[in-house]
């Protein structure tokens, strides 16, 4: 079990896991529109599924966000 | 430059404020600020400048006024449907205050004029409601080495990030502009009103703080809001050595007209042809 917190809150995963894996776990309802920081640093998309999510890591899950004028 | 004891009662409560005072009064009496979008967040945007006395304001908005832009658009009244926003904006901004000049720009910002258009001003807001036009603006910004405010709301959230030359900017965040119709738009999507107030008066309180230096900008963190939750976040950020227009091999070295959602042209289209 590893402790992790993603966008502020504390959560729990049972092994370690690609930041693909955390994505789906956290139904995030579309995966390609999602910026990922972990531990203050972005993550390539490229490297959404070989980088490993470990114990004490912080994720910031960002979404694109387009209102505004009209 | 003297305040004329009109001005002195008009701005007294930024003067009585320690952190401003005349001196910081003035900084915003010759402030030059551009918005982009006179919707639902240039609404607040223009009304909280024009009111602090921002000497020159430009205003680009190509789009006329809609009934339903009313819910939030709080700068356009009932009798402006069908006028163009800059000048429904324009003339309410006089009426607020008759010390600000504003320049109203009734067409889009493009590639072809974006450079030309930021060039003459001190700070750059976005209040638009696309990404092809966010993208456009932050590009713009950093190539001109020229302070903007990002500022984005979807249903029920808000998001901002305020930069500056050497912070990160929006493309540190978001690489580049998602594909059309992968993400909504308020006008797919809907928006509640309060929320562009909400966001539109944090970013006009960046553009105070920017031109006075008054305090700590929202660079290098993104505030992002829910407000059915009403929990507010600060995301800290570094610029991002892997980004494409301000990172160490930058890829984007012009700017682009990025395609727009097919939806969102054709619901300018009706509104143009109202």
């Amino acid at each position: 079990m590893s402790k992790i917190s993603v966008n502020g809150k504390a959560q729990e995963v049972e092994r370690p896991i690609s930041i693909t894996e955390l994505i789906k776990l956290n139904n995030v309802a579309q995966p390609e529109m999602v910026s990922i920081q972990l531990n203050g640093q972005f993550v390539n998309r490229d490297d959404f599924d070989n980088t490993q999510v470990a114990e004490g890591d912080e994720l910031d899950f960002l979404y694109f966000m387009g209102g505004g004028s009209f | 430059m003297d305040f004329t004891e009109e001005q002195i009662q008009r701005y007294s409560r930024h003067i009585l404020l320690q952190d401003v005072g005349v001196e910081g009064q003035e900084k915003i009496n010759n402030g030059k600020v551009l918005i982009v979008g006179a919707g639902g967040l240039g609404a607040p945007i223009a009304l909280y400048l024009a009111a602090a006395g921002v000497g020159t304001i430009g205003i680009i908005d190509g789009d006329v006024v809609d009934l339903s832009n009313l819910q939030r658009q709080v700068i356009h009244f009932t009798p402006d449907v069908n006028k163009p926003k800059v000048i429904s904006a324009k003339e309410k901004i006089n009426l607020i205050n008759p010390d600000v000049k504003v320049i109203a720009y009734q067409k889009l910002l493009t590639a072809e004029n974006a450079l030309e258009i930021i060039q003459d001003y001190d700070f750059v807001v976005d209040g638009t409601d696309n990404f092809p036009v966010k993208f456009l603006i932050n590009d713009a910004c950093v190539i001109a080495k020229k302070p903007f405010s990002h500022g984005g709301i979807l249903r029920f959230d808000g998001q901002t990030l305020t930069y500056k030359p050497g912070t990160a900017c929006y493309r540190c965040l978001f690489h580049s502009p998602p594909p059309p119709n992968a993400v909504p738009t308020c006008s797919q999507a809907g928006v509640l009103g309060a929320i562009a107030g909400m966001l539109g008066t944090i970013q006009a309180a960046e553009v105070l703080k920017y031109l006075t230096g008054v305090g700590d900008l929202l660079t290098n963190r993104l505030l992002t809001f829910n407000a059915k939750t009403m929990e507010f976040r600060t995301i800290k950020s570094k610029p991002n050595d892997n980004c494409p227009v301000c990172g160490s091999h930058p890829t984007v070295t012009g700017l682009v007209d990025y395609e727009q959602a097919v939806c969102d042209i054709e619901s300018h289209r009706k509104n143009k042809n109202k």
